[in-house]
């Protein structure tokens, strides 16, 4: 008797620790423009390491939670980001239509291939959603009248918002406020549908899919929800990235990124919801700070992977939790 | 336009037999280790380019056995050293690490021999075209289909009649088995991930020859031979080669008559796939699942 209610306790305390890494993580969000250019930061940096992590928290839904092995979604990255030029190019001049624009254009990608690439599992998977990956690269190296081949879509920029008549600037500041509340939005849509039970669902896919199939569930159409979430989530995060740099580029569909989230989702704990904000973080201010000071920082970056791997599989939290249990 | 679309075609088995040779050995590396190795695209480029820097020392035919074994050996280094842990684990493990490896190592090639394509010199009696009605026919390009056939065969000779081979061929269906019998896995897998680099390093000097060499040579060839395995069908060795060869030509023909979609082809041939045999055109149903 005295046991469960010490585990009790135990579980509350866990838990209320939990709400405060939160709230101190939500603060200290909150403050990035005032406290980061005092440590020799830029407010850009930040908004692209939220940017990431948008990108790799969508990605862990399928990755980490339903156990799906996609290394294939920059692809829908850079489709979010070519959407969201094209629309301010040939639509309007409009930064809320520009990512909706893009974030439909890249889920609608996600659902139509989705259930191609789910006809194989495992590392059957990976292969195909690669192999997909690189269609849409080439797509848009070589269909250069839309959008401008190797060199990448230009042209656009981050217009003003038009709130009751009034143009609001979206400077550096104000543009990371935006893309701040993006991010809360997503990782609270996020934080719902794990609660749901169709997150309750994705994990079980991930525990014992034979066992889901015995109990009736429609396990292909669970991985297909969880497959198109993800690339509606992972397109936003692309939007929000050509409105960043002001262009969209081949590379925002390269294998390169898309090896890129799976490590920053490992990096930083496949199995917690923090951790690819987590990894996101460490992942854009290495790749910042390694590319300023080396030629080689793709070696560097590599050998992130292969550490990660090979010393830190669990990821930055997992390995905390593994110590505290 | 007979003779552009033979030459189209022709253009594009010289493509389909690097993907066939790069699908061959990734397919193995595959079925036996559980790897996806995707630096594979890289091991062929450091075959490439080190038979380029030994070419003047050995000769182009020294350099075709060379250079491969070289690269086999850092092959089982790599095995040995990053891989060997692996085994085992979540398949993501490997596929991120070998993905790493392979940025390092095109981040090295770059640094070593330069970011700009090197011409890789071939004997002038192997340049010269056999005919003058069929000028794409080089002596060079008969000798590369010649070797690769032979590369081949030899293969599939050792996987069907050396114990080794067929070890190799026991331990894909059930390498509990064959381990509780007493073959060493360890040295089965580091052996038959050794031939896998070595085709790798094969296709690295033909391909070297053919389409000269630049650092990321490796990775524009490796997409297209995941397409070869899915194509032909995983498991299934002459699945791959067939795949390899079918995707090359069809690249080939469309790079002669509708050339924006000569790389988007492949892909659109893997997705009809897909949809109509998931299994691809040689596979077995149920594997890697």
């Amino acid at each position: 008797m005295s046991t469960s209610i010490d585990a009790k306790l135990a579980l509350n305390r866990k838990s209320g620790g939990r709400v405060v890494a939160a709230m101190v993580i939500w603060v200290v969000l909150l403050f990035v423009p005032f406290w980061l250019p005092m440590i020799g930061g830029y407010t850009d940096l930040a908004t692209r390491a939220l940017i990431y992590a948008i990108a790799a928290s969508g990605l862990n839904l399928l990755l980490g939670y339903t156990g799906g092995l996609s290394f294939g979604h920059a692809a829908y990255f850079g489709l979010g980001a070519y959407g969201a030029g094209l629309c301010l190019i040939h639509i309007a001049p409009s930064v809320p239509l520009a990512i909706l624009g893009g974030t439909v254009l890249g889920g609608i990608a996600g659902i139509l291939v989705g259930p191609m690439a789910m006809k194989r599992k495992g590392i059957y998977f990976a292969m195909i959603t690669i192999a997909f990956g690189q269609m849409f690269y080439f797509i848009a190296v070589r269909w250069n009248s839309l959008t401008g081949g190797e060199d990448g879509l230009t042209g656009f920029s981050r217009v003003p918002l038009h709130i009751g008549g009034e143009a609001i600037k979206l400077g550096p500041e104000r543009f990371y406020y935006l893309v701040l509340v993006l991010f809360a939005l997503v990782m609270a849509i996020i934080w719902q549908i794990l609660r749901s039970p169709l997150g309750h669902s994705f994990v079980a896919v991930r525990e014992n899919t034979t066992r889901l199939r015995f109990l009736g569930v429609a396990v292909d159409k669970q991985i297909w929800v969880a497959f198109a979430i993800s690339t509606f989530i992972v397109a936003l995060a692309g939007t929000l990235n050509a409105l960043l740099t002001g262009f969209a580029s081949p590379d925002n569909l390269g294998w390169q990124l898309s090896g890129s989230f799976v490590v920053i989702c490992v990096l930083g704990g496949m199995r917690s919801f923090w951790g690819p904000f987590l990894g996101a973080v460490i992942f854009i201010v290495a790749q910042d700070y390694l590319s300023s000071v080396t030629q080689n920082w793709m070696s560097f970056i590599g050998l992130i992977f292969v550490l990660a791997v090979l010393f830190f599989p669990q990821g930055l939290l997992g390995f905390i939790k593994g110590r505290g249990r | 336009m007979e003779s552009l679309l033979l030459y189209s075609v022709f253009n594009g088995l010289v493509v389909g037999i690097f993907y066939a040779l790069m699908a061959l050995g990734l397919s193995l590396i595959l079925g036996l280790n559980g790897v996806i190795n995707f630096a594979h695209g890289t091991f062929m480029a450091l075959g490439g380019y080190i038979a380029f820097t030994i070419e003047p020392y050995v000769g182009f035919w020294g350099s075709l056995i060379v250079a491969p074994l070289l690269t086999v050996i850092l092959g089982l280094a790599v095995e040995r050293v990053l891989i060997r842990p692996l085994y085992g684990r979540d398949p993501l493990f490997s596929l991120l690490l070998t993905f790493g490896l392979a940025m390092i190592m095109e981040d090295l090639i770059r640094t070593i021999w330069g970011a700009v394509g090197r011409p890789f010199v071939l004997p002038g009696y192997l340049n010269a075209p056999l005919s003058n009605t069929f000028f794409f026919l080089t002596g060079y390009r008969v000798v590369l289909i010649l070797i690769t056939i032979v590369v081949t065969g030899a293969l599939f000779a050792v996987l069907r009649y050396s114990r080794i081979g067929i070890r190799i061929r026991a331990g894909n269906a059930d390498l509990e088995t064959i381990s509780a019998m007493g073959v060493n896995i360890f040295f089965l897998r580091a052996a038959n991930f050794g031939i896998g680099i070595f085709l790798a390093g094969v296709a690295g000097i033909l391909a070297a020859g053919q389409l000269g060499l630049s650092p990321s040579i490796g990775s524009s060839l490796i997409m297209p031979s995941f397409v070869a395995i899915i194509v032909g069908g995983v498991g299934s060795l002459v699945g791959s080669v067939l795949g390899g060869l079918i995707i090359g030509i069809a690249s080939g023909i469309t790079a002669a008559f509708f050339p924006v979609a000569q790389e988007v082809v492949i892909y659109v041939i893997m997705a009809i796939v897909l949809v109509i045999r998931p299994r691809g055109l040689l596979g077995q149903e149920g594997l890697f699942e």
